[in-house]
């Protein structure tokens, strides 16, 4: 069977099971709409968490990052991991034991204020829907690779099967599909990740392979293999650090802290029967979204090795080796070119010049000054792999590899698995926080039940619209879903859940005022850098690390902003009235399983 | 239930001590290991990994998932003990 019909059949064969599970777990009460009525198992709910979580950016762009900036993506993987750490002790057994539906709802019932619920609802909104125009983009840019067809016509295909699924089953049909896509990434993931493995180094667990010696047999590690191939090209080594210690570990922190605090995962802790699950369901979470993290630094690393060898073989030969380079360096010749690279360049994602008119393609580092005289040297006059996107790295794996088309067709299914899963966890966060914190509990009190569910839906299917318009004509703020998402749940979400449960006096001018202060610092920060609300050119300083503020990244201030909210609001707490008994005993309440 | 308080006291301070104790150990396998005394581990080496790189890509994630797992099970001893207790 040739690729196209292959990726069809695989493709089609993940709907259908998926518009299957549609149809047999519709919700029927707001109870089930909201939080599937808190009757899943913890370790079903630790695979659909994994699915909520890694999205289209951790299943495509995040083996790519590492491949590119080696050890400093580390702040990434730790971030996104060890954040789960923070939620399984600070936060999911307590919101999991108040008991009911939305992450507002705890911060206004716990501060006793519509005013903060509204301040919480609003950082939902914002982090959610800047995160879910992500996912949409991923959906499109999966099909229009894979499936040759338009982007926007991805982008509708994948509303439309997300509107059935989620409209009709709320958290149910969501949590099912999860499980379901959760299988399929994981799969489309480590597959490709095992063959490369034990074609480079015979061992086909790629965390222990990279961590081994290269199959040729000359006794060399890879990660030596691939640092010093990378040196001799005049680039930093792979597991060099080259950022610097203050902004990895705020970058880190803020990560984590973000993680924790993102409503569209703590949502599914309110899924389980009760806190002893939600504090092993945290556990089995991070067990499946660990296979796939603790795979990306071989699968990043690997297919770097993989494209050096391909473009310049020579060095990646004699490199690590006490062999010296020959005088004259032959590199990948135009006319040898292996024919995923010709199908790479058809997309964009992949340009190559021969700048020097020699009939071969280098790749080096044409910005070391250091390095200028040994290119010289080789009449080498500038790199000519002009363009690799760095999400090549997880799409084209199987073909730089060789792998046989279902692979590659898995691929496909993997990476549209992750972006729709993602893409529904977060739509449910959004329209529960529309039809339960604004109308039920603000705005409409004696709303019915049934009229609610209505909302709900309503609320989902106005939520996927938008999404899939924003998708399609992506905002400005669209690409920082790294400072905003996360920048906003660790500066404001995080801190105000954690001092809700293990401070009974912050109360709800505290509560407020931290929060504001948190999000207003890390918004004025982050923009200050990178314009205001996106717009280019009405940023205060130029986003390079020179001009950084003590050196730390826009990314990275998520961690600074909750120091402020905690700051402010336990200054602000102290000097204002103290909560209300009743509010003690909710405190005391949530302590107690 | 004005007896039921102390028992509830105890439980919420141990909990406190093992929080401390499980975020003391996440702290040290990322920010100390991973971060900031990266250089110092990467004399020594596991395997290929040098040590500092591991602790950042692989050792610190592995910790956290048995992290999470030996506080789920601490805790579901101390809820017993409490249990009883009242």
């Amino acid at each position: 069977m040739d690729l196209q019909s292959m990726i069809y059949l695989v493709v089609g064969g993940t709907f259908l099971i998926y518009m299957g599970i549609a149809i047999l777990a519709r919700a029927g009460s707001t109870g089930e709409f909201y939080v599937a009525g808190k009757g899943i198992h913890p370790v079903a709910n630790g695979m659909a968490t994994a699915a909520d979580w890694m999205s289209a950016a951790s299943f495509i762009s995040m083996a790519g990052l590492i491949a590119f900036i080696g050890y400093d993506a580390s702040a990434y993987l730790m971030g996104w991991t060890g954040g789960y750490v923070l939620l399984a002790l600070l936060l999911a057994p307590y919101l999991r034991k108040f008991g009911k539906f939305t992450v507002p709802e705890f911060i206004g019932d716990r501060f006793y204020s519509n005013g903060a619920r509204i301040v919480a609802v609003i950082c939902l909104l914002v982090a959610s829907i800047t995160y879910v125009i992500g996912q949409m983009k991923g959906v499109g840019v999966a099909f229009s690779r894979f499936l040759e067809i338009e982007f926007e016509a991805g982008v509708m295909v994948g509303m439309a099967i997300v509107f059935v699924y989620a409209v009709l089953g709320g958290m149910k049909g969501i949590t099912y599909t999860q499980i379901a896509q959760y299988v399929i990434l994981i799969f489309a993931y480590t597959v490709p990740a095992v063959f490369i493995s034990l074609q480079l180094t015979g061992n086909p667990l790629p965390q222990l392979g990279l961590g081994s010696e290269m199959a040729s047999g000359d006794g060399i590690y890879l990660l030596d293999k691939l640092d010093a191939t990378l040196k001799d090209l005049g680039f930093a080594a792979f597991t060099e650090q080259k950022g610097s210690d203050m902004n990895l570990f705020l970058l880190t922190m803020s990560l984590m802290i973000g993680t924790a605090g993102l409503p569209h995962v703590i949502i599914r802790f309110f899924t389980v029967p009760g806190v002893k699950e939600a504090r092993s369901s945290a556990g089995w979470a991070l067990v499946f979204i660990a296979i796939l993290y603790t795979t990306a630094p071989a699968v990043g690393a690997m297919a770097m090795f993989n494209v050096l060898k391909t473009v310049q073989p020579e060095v990646t030969e004699v490199a690590g080796t006490e062999q010296a380079l020959p005088a004259k360096v032959n590199s990948l010749e135009v006319t040898d070119k292996p024919q995923w690279f010709s199908t790479w360049e058809n997309t964009g994602l992949l340009q190559v010049e021969d700048k020097n008119g020699d009939g071969q393609i280098q790749y080096y580092n044409d910005k070391n000054p250091d390095f200028a005289a040994k290119a010289a040297e080789q009449g080498w006059q500038g790199n000519e792999l002009t363009k690799v996107d760095r999400d090549i790295m997880v799409l084209a794996n199987p073909e730089i590899a060789q792998l046989p088309n279902w692979v590659i067709a898995l691929v496909a299914a993997g990476g549209i698995a992750a972006a729709l899963s993602t893409a529904a966890g977060l739509l449910l966060a959004i329209s529960s926080a529309i039809s339960h914190d604004l109308l039920k509990r603000t705005f409409k009190p004696d709303i019915s039940e049934k009229a609610e569910l209505n909302a709900g839906r309503m609320a989902m299917a106005g939520a996927i619209l938008i999404a899939g318009y924003l998708g399609i004509n992506p905002p400005g703020f669209a690409a920082q879903v790294v400072a905003l998402a996360f920048g906003l749940a660790a500066a404001s979400i995080f801190p105000a859940l954690m001092m809700g449960i293990f401070s009974k006096r912050i109360n709800n001018h505290g509560a407020i005022a931290g929060m504001l202060a948190g999000l207003l610092t890390t918004l004025l920060y982050i923009f200050a850098y990178k314009g205001f609300f996106f717009v280019q050119g009405t940023e205060l300083f130029a986003n390079t690390p020179d001009n950084w503020w003590l050196g730390i990244s826009p990314e990275a201030f998520g961690a600074i902003g909750a120091l402020i909210n905690f700051t402010v609001a336990n200054v602000v707490a102290r000097t204002t009235a103290e909560p209300p008994a009743e509010i003690a005993q909710l405190v005391e309440d949530i302590r107690t399983p | 239930m004005a007896n039921s308080l102390k028992p509830a006291q105890q439980y919420w301070r141990a909990n406190l001590k093992l929080l401390a104790i499980c975020l003391t150990v996440w702290f040290v396998v990322s920010f100390g290991a991973g971060i900031l005394a990266a250089d110092f581990f990467n004399q020594w080496r596991l395997g290929g990994y040098p040590l500092g790189f591991w602790f950042a890509q692989q050792g610190s994630i592995y910790t956290f998932v048995g992290l999470i797992f030996f506080y789920a099970k601490q805790m579901n001893k101390l809820d017993q003990k409490y249990q009883q207790g009242e």
